[in-house]
């Protein structure tokens, strides 16, 4: 009887957590590159404080704004925190336990750049149109590669549910996979893509005429904006998770369902997620943006490793 | 159900000529739209009900013309098709009762006479069980989707789409023609069940499958010959677009399938393989073709090749499954197919039924001229948005649950052949991921340019919403789409009993919920409603909360800020070129292309761009020159002497004479 | 457990010489290929915990200092010397690059299927498919220095495939291949310093004009 409640409640707190601390993790990466660039930093906690100044801003919506650009915000959050919802990162049964898998998963994303781009696509602005544009170019050889890598772990594991293939990874501690290699790599060039961080777009810019996901939510202030940033938080979270189930597998509890197993992944999940977030700030003060027309020959990298991890795979397939 | 499915064609047939007595009362002709799509929505009804109770298919059999026999049965396969058709013959002829209108071209009563004609053949080629039903009703389904084509017969470019239409069909034909005259051991039997049983042998069964593959191909609009479907498709009115697009290409799919089930004895991998690098080759250049196009019919026509490659792609992964033994992949790979193409329907059919309606409103069929329709016309734009979202394979909606079970059965591909064959299978899937990605962009791109921005043309302002009969067509076919993408296992049940007679069953428990899909082997489920619930309780919370907050302070409306670029119209939003112009740059090998550059000091300055298609450019346009060529040739022979044509006799007679000793 | 984490290692080796494909820089292109001689240098410190021959590991320590330090040094040295920067290559040139790069992985990995499947370690094939895409490398580059480095490449990715096949070499035959390889690098920079010299620029297709018509 208690059982399932456990679960249930375990599972919104483990959803629950990670969307409340997803601007946490935000204001640690930005620290981290402040600390890089030898600056004081603002402190983990900015981006609550640049949150709850955009929420309590006066609402305004600019003219012409249809049904689609006004339900953006809250849609993006919500996909969010759906993907969340399925990714099992320390209690090996997610919320949505039964329907955790990959390709849905990706699905879900999709749908939220599908909604995002519409949205920006709404007002026929300039330079909604051009982030609408320069977006799907980049989702569109992003999400294939982040599928491919995907499926390269899902083959690995012998099935596509995320609560599985954790349950697999466990159970045979280290699978040193050759081809899991490939795909981590892959899905290292999609994370950095997909969520517009450098070398493929600067989260900070201001300059119009390189921006990518900032110009999908140049028309948007606010509480409106503050829900985007937020979702744009989460989203970065979500492939960090996703990334720590499928290449870090050691942090899960597996098969152990007690508190102090679960305490213990949910630590070590913890201190694996910054450790990566400053590795992501590392990455992101060495490198300089590429010009946009370098892009897609590192989304077609991207794609490219991933089908080199599925043949791989199917080399050395156990 | 077979007697039904006869009844339902010789009805349309009925209807057809009572619209030509009148040929020229436009209220007749709307009035015969009416009975038409009630007698779709009983086929659609009778042959669900029959595939879910799994009724015996009866063979009907009517005397024919010279003391053939032609022979009808309503098969699982076919029980499918006929409910696909059921459902887009509804929504399509009540559409089509408000969308026809006094033309110059082609008289009404005509025009709907050739519509029914193409329905009842349609219907036929779906029941046919022998070679001579099947070539009659062929033929006749092309006689009367080429009238439709034609139907504004005035104009030059329309002619010449149809004749190139034309000449594909009967290439296609005569393919078929070949493939029936090996499999009938020279007309000896036409029985498809006799057919069965008595296969030629190796060799011939190679051939014949290779001539399938090229018929209905070539019908299909399968690399390469695919060239039609973007001249077809703007040339025809939209409902016989939509007609032709969401439902033809299938039947000439279906036509794939059931060759294959007749020849199934041999069945090889190579043929699996062949068809799915068909398929991925397909899908892949229709989406890129597809991101660059700028008149919206075109644009859909390329989507369709894609469409129909990624079916062609499930289609070969199953006869590749099956080759090696993997019955139940096979049979996911299979549903998979199936579902795709009922998605393809209602999609592609509804897409192209609301340019029908963006054409008459606006008189507009160039992309880069619309723009800002939702507004004006929601009861156009919003089923559009859900027909748009079905294509581009996004959650909760039915493109999304075909790929999914598809990568499954592909995710669980074990190693069979030991050939590169297990290396070349990963790189389709890679292909299959990439082109269903870009058909997401391709949709995006239909969808933001006409629907959405702001009008790029004044006269767009006043662009009227679709009349009460295009409401309802519309609104059914995006139904039909919600209900693929929220009924998975419903759907995979009614195509369970087709896919068991190809592919052997679904593991039971695979359709044991309606709304969950389960791929068995591994036991992963989709379920779509959790997930949209879930979505929708947030949400719901979200817009509570703003109404709370609003109550205490109002939303303000204020300008475009757009980086204070000020007052721009509206012509400085994306054109349709630009909209697709990233994909065109990485992928600048795949196209070819003119572009025009203004001069500097232009006054006047113009950016042109025309972009053709590669095969056309490379196979088909040297073609003429090529038979212009080898008839030069043929004509010296032609000297008028005596002896020549006296020698060309003999060494022909001494060839067959040959031939026959050899054989 | 060992011999997955030497497959593991050749497959780290395989992603190095693919990411060398695209890249342009000739400072990145040396410093991944230092990093192809330290994971070399472990797949030879691996084979021998697998074959229990400590000799194997001095090999190794000779992999990693030949290999993951002075050639880099020398080449970095070389580069600073001829001033090279950049390999002159189009940004569009790179996809179809990584693309035939593709195609030559999967005939390397078609070529070895019935050698694993016959007993051979997997990263056999990995070994191929590296040999395989440094001379794709050398076929596409142009600037003299870059073609090196892939020779040099080419030179791991028979060594990968030799210690695989034969479970490790022994140390006097490994000593004599990084003695050549060293010698070829010198004669190279002799080489390139006269190339320069001449016609102003490491741009190998100056040399076609050498041609006597």
């Amino acid at each position: 009887m208690t059982a399932p409640l456990v679960r249930l409640a375990l599972g919104i707190v483990e959803t629950a957590v990670p969307v409340a601390a997803a601007p946490l993790w935000l204001g640690w990466i930005g620290q981290c590159r402040a600390w890089l660039l030898n600056r004081r930093g603002p402190g983990v906690l900015q981006p609550y404080r640049d949150l709850r100044k955009l929420f309590l801003k006066a609402p305004l919506v600019p003219e012409g704004a249809g049904v689609l650009f006004r339900i953006n915000p809250a849609l993006q959050w919500t996909l969010g925190v759906l993907a969340l919802g399925l990714i099992p990162f320390c209690s090996a049964v997610p919320l949505l336990a039964q329907d955790s898998d990959v390709i849905v998963l990706t699905g879900i994303l999709a749908t939220a750049r599908f909604v995002s781009v519409l949205a920006a696509g709404d007002l026929g602005t300039a330079f909604g149109g051009l982030g609408v544009r320069r977006t799907l170019l980049v989702g569109s050889l992003a999400e294939p590669a982040l599928l491919l890598a995907l499926m390269t772990a899902a083959l690995a594991a012998g099935t596509t549910s995320l609560a599985g293939i954790a349950r697999t990874f466990t159970v045979h501690p280290l699978v040193l996979d050759p081809s899991l290699a490939f795909a981590a790599a892959a899905f290292a060039l999609v994370l950095v893509a997909e969520n517009a961080r450098l070398p493929v777009d600067n989260p900070a810019t201001h300059l119009e005429l390189t921006m990518i996901h900032e110009a999908l939510v140049l028309e948007y202030a606010g509480a409106d904006l503050a829900l985007l940033e937020w979702a744009g938080a989460i989203k970065l979270l979500v492939f960090a998770l996703l990334g720590l189930v499928l290449f870090a597998p050691w942090t899960l509890p597996g098969e152990a369902t007690g508190p102090l197993a679960v305490l213990r992944a949910f630590l070590l999940s913890g201190g694996l997620i910054a450790a990566s977030g400053a590795l992501l700030a590392i990455v992101e003060t060495a490198s300089a943006k590429l010009r946009l027309f370098r892009v897609p020959a590192f989304l077609t990298t991207a794609f490219l490793v991933a089908t080199l991890g599925l043949l791989v795979r199917l080399v050395s397939g156990i | 159900m077979t007697s039904i499915a006869l009844l339902v064609a010789t009805f349309w047939l009925v209807l057809g000529v009572l619209a030509l007595l009148q040929p020229h009362s436009m209220r007749l002709a709307r009035t015969v739209h009416v009975p038409g799509a009630v007698a779709g929505l009983v086929l659609a009804l009778a042959s669900v009900d029959s595939t879910l109770h799994s009724l015996p298919a009866v063979i009907v059999h009517l005397p024919g013309p010279a003391g053939f026999e032609l022979l009808f049965r309503a098969g699982p396969l076919a029980c499918v098709f006929l409910a696909l058709l059921g459902v887009a013959v509804f929504a399509i002829s009540i559409f089509a009762r408000g969308y026809f209108r006094p033309g110059e071209g082609t008289p009404p009563g005509v025009l709907s006479f050739a519509y029914h004609l193409f329905l009842a053949s349609l219907t036929v080629v779906l029941l046919a069980h022998d070679a001579l039903t099947f070539m009659a009703s062929w033929e006749l389904m092309t006689l009367g989707s080429y009238a439709l084509v034609l139907s504004e017969h005035n104009r030059e470019d329309i002619r010449r789409a149809a004749l190139i239409y034309l000449v594909m069909a009967q290439v296609s034909a005569l393919l078929l023609l070949i493939a029936f005259g090996i499999l009938s051991h020279g007309g000896a039997i036409l029985d498809f069940t006799a057919m069965r049983s008595d296969p030629p042998g190796a060799l011939g069964t190679s051939l014949v499958f290779l001539c399938a593959l090229g018929g209905f191909g070539a019908k299909a609009g399968l690399l390469p010959a695919h060239v039609w479907l973007p001249e077809a498709h703007p040339a025809a009115p939209s409902p016989v677009s939509a007609l032709m697009s969401g439902v033809m290409l299938e039947v000439a799919l279906y036509g794939l399938m059931r060759f294959v089930v007749i020849l199934r004895p041999e069945l090889v991998p190579w043929w699996g393989a062949a068809i799915l690098a068909l398929g991925t080759a397909s899908g892949l250049y229709g989406a890129l073709y597809a991101t660059a196009q700028s008149d919206v019919k075109r644009l859909l026509a390329y989507s369709s090749i894609e469409n129909i490659g990624l079916i062609a792609t499930a289609f070969g992964l199953a006869l590749l499954f099956a080759s090696a033994q993997e019955m139940t992949l096979a049979a996911f790979a299979f549903t998979a197919c199936l579902y795709l193409c009922l998605n393809h329907t209602a999609g592609k059919s509804l897409l192209f039924l609301a340019t029908g309606s963006v054409l008459h409103a606006t008189g507009e069929r160039n992309l880069g001229q619309l723009g800002g329709l939702l507004p004006r016309m929601p009861w156009v734009g919003i089923p559009a948005l859900v027909g748009a979202a079905a294509l581009a394979g996004v959650p909760p909606l039915g493109g999304f649950v075909a790929e999914w079970m598809l990568l499954q059965s592909w995710l669980t591909t074990p190693r069979f052949f030991a050939t590169p064959l297990d290396l070349l299978l990963p790189l389709a899937a890679a292909i299959f991921v990439l082109t269903a990605a870009l058909a997401a962009y391709v949709m995006i791109k239909f969808y933001a340019v006409a629907f959405l921005g702001r009008p790029r043309e004044s006269r767009l302002l006043s662009a009227h919403d679709a009349g009460p009969s295009e409401r309802m067509g519309l609104v059914s076919l995006a139904l039909a789409a919600l209900a693929l993408g929220l009924l998975p296992g419903a759907v995979a049940g009614f195509l369970s009993s087709a896919v068991a007679r190809l592919f052997g069953p679904l593991p039971p428990g695979a359709t044991a919920a309606p709304g969950v899909a389960v791929f068995m082997p591994s036991r992963v489920t989709y379920a779509p409603l959790p997930l949209v619930l879930g979505a929708g309780v947030l949400l719901a919370l979200f817009i509570l909360g703003r109404r709370l907050r609003a109550t205490r302070r109002t939303a303000t409306r204020a300008a475009l800020w757009s980086c204070g670029e000020g007052p721009v119209g509206p012509r400085a939003q994306d054109t349709s070129a630009g909209f697709g112009e990233p994909i065109r740059r990485v992928f600048a090998f795949v196209f070819a292309v003119e572009e025009q550059f203004p001069r500097p000091a232009d006054p006047y300055p113009h950016y042109r761009i025309r972009l053709r298609d590669r095969f056309e450019v490379l196979l088909y346009a040297p073609l003429p020159a090529l038979v212009g060529r080898l008839s030069a040739l043929a004509a010296r022979l032609q000297r008028g002497r005596l002896a020549v044509y006296l020698a060309i006799t003999f060494v022909t007679l001494a060839l067959i004479l040959i031939g026959l000793r050899w054989t | 457990m060992l011999p997955a984490l030497i497959d593991f290692d050749a497959a780290l080796l395989l992603l190095v010489v693919f990411a060398m494909l695209g890249q342009r820089r000739v400072g990145t292109l040396i410093n991944l290929f230092a990093l192809e001689g330290m994971l070399l240098a472990a797949a030879s410190v691996l084979e021998g915990l697998v074959q229990a021959r400590p000799e194997l590991e001095e090999a190794a320590l000779l992999t990693l200092v030949l290999k993951g330090l002075v050639l880099p040094w020398l080449l970095h040295r070389m580069r600073r010397v001829l001033s090279v920067r950049w390999d002159d290559e189009s940004p569009a040139h790179s996809v179809g690059i990584h693309l035939l790069g593709l195609a030559v992985v999967v005939a390397a990995f078609a070529e070895a299927a019935p050698l694993v499947a016959g007993g051979a370690g997997r990263d056999l094939a990995m070994a191929l498919a590296v040999v395989g895409l440094a001379l794709l490398m050398m076929i596409t580059r142009r600037t003299a220095l870059a073609q090196v480095v892939g020779f040099l490449t080419l030179e791991n990715g028979l060594f990968l495939a030799a210690a695989s096949a034969t479970g490790g070499m022994p140390l006097l035959v490994e000593l004599g291949i990084a003695f050549d390889v060293l010698v070829v690098t010198v004669i190279f920079a002799v080489f390139f310093l006269h190339l320069q010299r001449r016609f102003d620029s490491l741009d190998l297709a100056r040399l076609e004009t050498l041609r006597e018509e």
